[in-house]
């Protein structure tokens, strides 16, 4: 749903550049070109990282993880597997909706989502390659204490 | 050595690595296979739009501009424009890493690059409505609230953090980007 959306913004904003400016737009087009080649690498490990780790780390696997555990470990767990993965949100979010059907915590659940959204493990390598070891490492260390954090908000202002 | 190819010599060891691990495991094989597929479609489908979006930017937003509304200088508008531009976005969060540069080397200050992409990676809201769909209301709106919260405090930490010279190095490094 978001992909469309996206093609439509960019859609339109490369139709007003045209209608404004053509040698303009040929220039964003190369240097679009260019940006993409240039983390191309990155692009390409990456796809071999997820694509091993979601072998192993299947929905049903995933779904072992979050629902059975509970208490503080079921969070960390929940977090951990949010952290590791890579699912798009329309994926994951009917997926997290049958889990707590099927009895899942909302903490467990909170932790997991928050941690997906927040916490890229396996997109380190482009991370990285923008921002630097040291922020890259940074930025994903605190975004996991947090989304443990955001969990224990959410599961609380569930229950209230 | 060559210089592309020394620039895919990470590519070439996970390609290696990818490839060992179908013939080690031929348990996970079919579905490393599928999700590899998968996630090539989407990257393909994702990164166009994203990539034409940078490059419009780069030529169209002239420096001084970007420094009056996120620049260092800009005040409190220039996070409330950098929560809107990444919550406003669409696509994984690996979208927003490239888009992230662009914003630098236009001079856009280190605080509001932060708050970008953590709006990015949780406040979308086309996502927000998905989530109020499958998870109800009011799991999805107090986890917005807490993450707003999230996305500030994580913003100052990092800056906090990060050495000067680590900020500068960066920014240096974004303005090469042609």
């Amino acid at each position: 749903m978001d992909t469309i959306l996206l093609y439509l913004i960019a859609g339109v904003a490369l139709a007003l550049s045209l209608v404004k400016d053509k040698a303009k737009t040929a220039t964003a087009l190369k240097k679009a070109l260019k940006a993409l080649e240039g983390i191309l690498p990155q692009f390409l490990i990456v796809l071999a990282i997820v694509a091993v780790t979601l072998a192993v780390l299947d929905t049903d696997t995933v779904s072992r993880f979050i629902g059975s555990g509970s208490g503080v470990w079921g969070v960390l767990g929940a977090a951990i597997v949010g952290a590791i993965t890579l699912i798009p949100g329309f994926v994951a979010f009917p997926a997290a909706a049958a889990l707590m059907d099927g009895g899942a915590g909302v903490t467990q659940i909170a932790a997991f989502v928050s941690s997906l959204m927040m916490v890229g493990v396996v997109t380190l390598p482009m991370e990285i390659k923008y921002f630097g070891k040291q922020a890259a490492l940074a930025r994903n260390a605190l975004a996991f204490l947090f989304s443990l954090v955001a969990a224990l908000f959410v599961g609380w202002a569930v229950s209230l | 050595m060559n210089k592309t190819l020394k620039r895919y010599s990470g590519v070439i060891i996970a390609a290696i690595a990818f490839i060992a691990f179908l013939l080690i495991f031929p348990l996970w094989r079919d579905k490393a296979l599928a999700s590899i597929a998968f996630q090539t479609t989407t990257m393909l489908l994702v990164i166009p739009p994203i990539f034409i979006l940078l490059g419009l930017l780069d030529v169209w937003v002239p420096r001084q501009q970007m420094i009056k509304y996120m620049g260092a200088g800009a005040g409190a508008k220039g996070p409330v424009l950098a929560f809107l531009l990444g919550s406003f976005a669409a696509g994984p969060l690996y979208g927003a890493f490239p888009f992230a540069a662009i914003l630098m080397k236009k001079g856009a200050s280190f605080m509001n690059i932060l708050v970008f992409i953590g709006a990015w990676s949780t406040t979308k809201i086309p996502m927000l409505l998905f989530e109020i769909a499958a998870l109800g209301p009011r799991f999805a709106l107090s986890r917005l609230a807490i993450d707003i919260v999230g996305i500030i405090i994580i913003a100052f930490a990092i800056k906090a953090l990060l050495p000067k010279k680590e900020i500068e190095r960066l920014y240096a490094e974004a303005a090469l980007i042609d």
